[in-house]
């Protein structure tokens, strides 16, 4: 990552952060980095890195974490959440900030087409008379959508 | 006792065998489940794009339940997880309630609270309590090494969990298999993340997460690895194959899940508790057990 300008920044963005739900907890972090340590993405994709996302948000780096593909890494395992001396709630932070990037139409378009989905079945999964002839077969009963409920909630 | 069974998205369409053994060992045990089609999905595919949505999502669910009287099982521990916290946070928060009712109200719905949500495991753990699974035993699975994976949903956040296990070391699930007369296999990544989470984001990234239970379970002398989530299934069931090749590792992981080992305990036959539908055949603990 290139050397930030401190000019650039963006010093409300941490307010904005900490008035989303789930984000309250962003300005009690004191950077132990228990979190980075208990991450399994981590461990994997070290740019995925929950202290360092939150020194991005403490600093207001917006642009870089909103339109950043590795916001969505998360596998919310709550494992950071659990060490955390300070209740920051990085699961917790970090969902808030995808909903920010969501906001501002960052989505990846999989979770975009899930929402799609919620509307149309009511469920993740569409479900067709070839699943409800298997289940009834197997002496369960079928499965109804009912996606009217979810088409005007969502 | 009763409780509405929530199946959930994947469960009914996916998991079979997890249904047909959950409700034939509930049925066995004294636990009535009822069903109620009008229940969708829980919110929780939602929650990255807007906390508020699987908030309300899962409170239509929510309602649900209370106009039907009782408390929640879920199948699922993203479901089990994300119902409960979403009751929870709306048993706590009256402003919240009241502005999520509101959007309830346009579709006939109120949630009004508290409803109690739990997971098949811990209503297996609290309702039916190891004594009595003990003594409901017909055919102690004897000689039968079994690995557990619990899934994070399962034990955390801990604060939805209080006084049920302990998310630094589970033991819930073990005590369940080791009351079937199996053995339970202790191996180090316990306590893995399956990845499931973040498989519709990266494959990759998912399946690095998968990989090393896989190996370790593969490598120890479990006869099979026992699930209580279906998105753990898609990790390590539905993934396996692709792990196995991208790593060059010979996996052949049985996976099952628990209501279909302790349904084998239970005198039910493999046939009933739907193996067929597993993937990797656990033939060597069949036999074992039915020869």
């Amino acid at each position: 990552m290139p050397r930030i300008n401190l000019n650039e920044l963006d010093p409300s963005f941490k307010f904005r952060v900490a008035a989303t739900r789930g984000g309250e907890g962003l300005q009690a972090c004191y950077a132990c980095k228990a979190c980075t340590a208990a991450c399994p993405i981590e461990k994997t994709v070290k740019r995925y890195d929950p202290r360092k996302i939150i020194r991005m948000a403490l600093l207001g780096m917006t642009k870089e974490l909103l339109e950043s593909d590795f916001i969505w890494l998360c596998s919310s395992c709550y494992s950071c959440a659990e060490v955390c001396p300070q209740d920051v709630r990085f699961t917790d932070i970090i969902f808030a900030i995808k909903n920010l990037a969501s906001q501002e139409a960052c989505a990846p378009g999989g979770l975009v087409a899930q929402r799609g989905l919620l509307k149309d079945h009511g469920r993740l999964y569409e479900v067709s008379d070839f699943e409800n002839e298997k289940r009834i077969k197997l002496g369960l009963p079928p499965i109804v959508e009912h996606p009217e409920d979810y088409n005007s909630l969502l | 006792m009763e409780a509405l069974l929530y199946l959930g998205c994947t469960v009914p369409i996916r998991n079979l065998n997890y249904e047909l053994s959950s409700r034939l060992i509930a049925k066995a045990l004294g636990i009535n489940f009822r069903d109620n089609e009008a229940l969708g999905c829980c919110g929780f595919p939602l929650k990255s794009m807007d906390v508020m949505s699987t908030m309300v999502a899962a409170a239509r669910n929510l309602a649900i339940a209370e106009r039907d009287g009782l408390e929640v099982c879920a199948l699922c521990n993203a479901c089990a997880g994300t119902l409960t916290e979403v009751a929870h946070t709306l048993d706590h928060d009256d402003e919240l309630r009241a502005s999520v009712n509101e959007k309830l109200r346009t579709v006939g719905l109120e949630y009004k609270g508290p409803i109690r949500v739990r997971n098949f495991m811990r209503l297996l753990y609290e309702e039916v309590g190891l004594d009595r699974i003990r003594s409901a035993i017909k055919r102690p699975l004897e000689g039968v090494k079994l690995a557990p994976h619990y899934g994070c949903h399962y034990l955390k956040p801990s604060e939805l969990n209080i006084g049920f296990d302990d998310p630094e070391i589970p033991t819930t699930l073990s005590s369940l298999i080791e009351a079937t007369g199996a053995e339970v296999i202790h191996y180090p990544s316990l306590k893995d993340c399956c990845g499931g989470g973040v498989l519709g984001i990266s494959e990759e990234v998912a399946n690095s997460l998968a990989r090393k239970k896989l190996e370790e379970v593969s490598a120890s002398q479990a006869h099979a690895l026992v699930l209580v989530c279906p998105f753990c299934n898609v990790m390590y069931e539905g993934q396996q194959k692709k792990i196995g090749k991208t790593s060059g590792l010979d996996l052949k992981v049985p996976v099952v899940y628990y209501p279909q080992v302790l349904g084998l305990a239970l005198g039910m036959s493999s046939d009933e508790l739907g193996f067929k539908l597993n993937r990797v055949k656990p033939s060597a603990m069949l036999k074992m057990v039915e020869g």
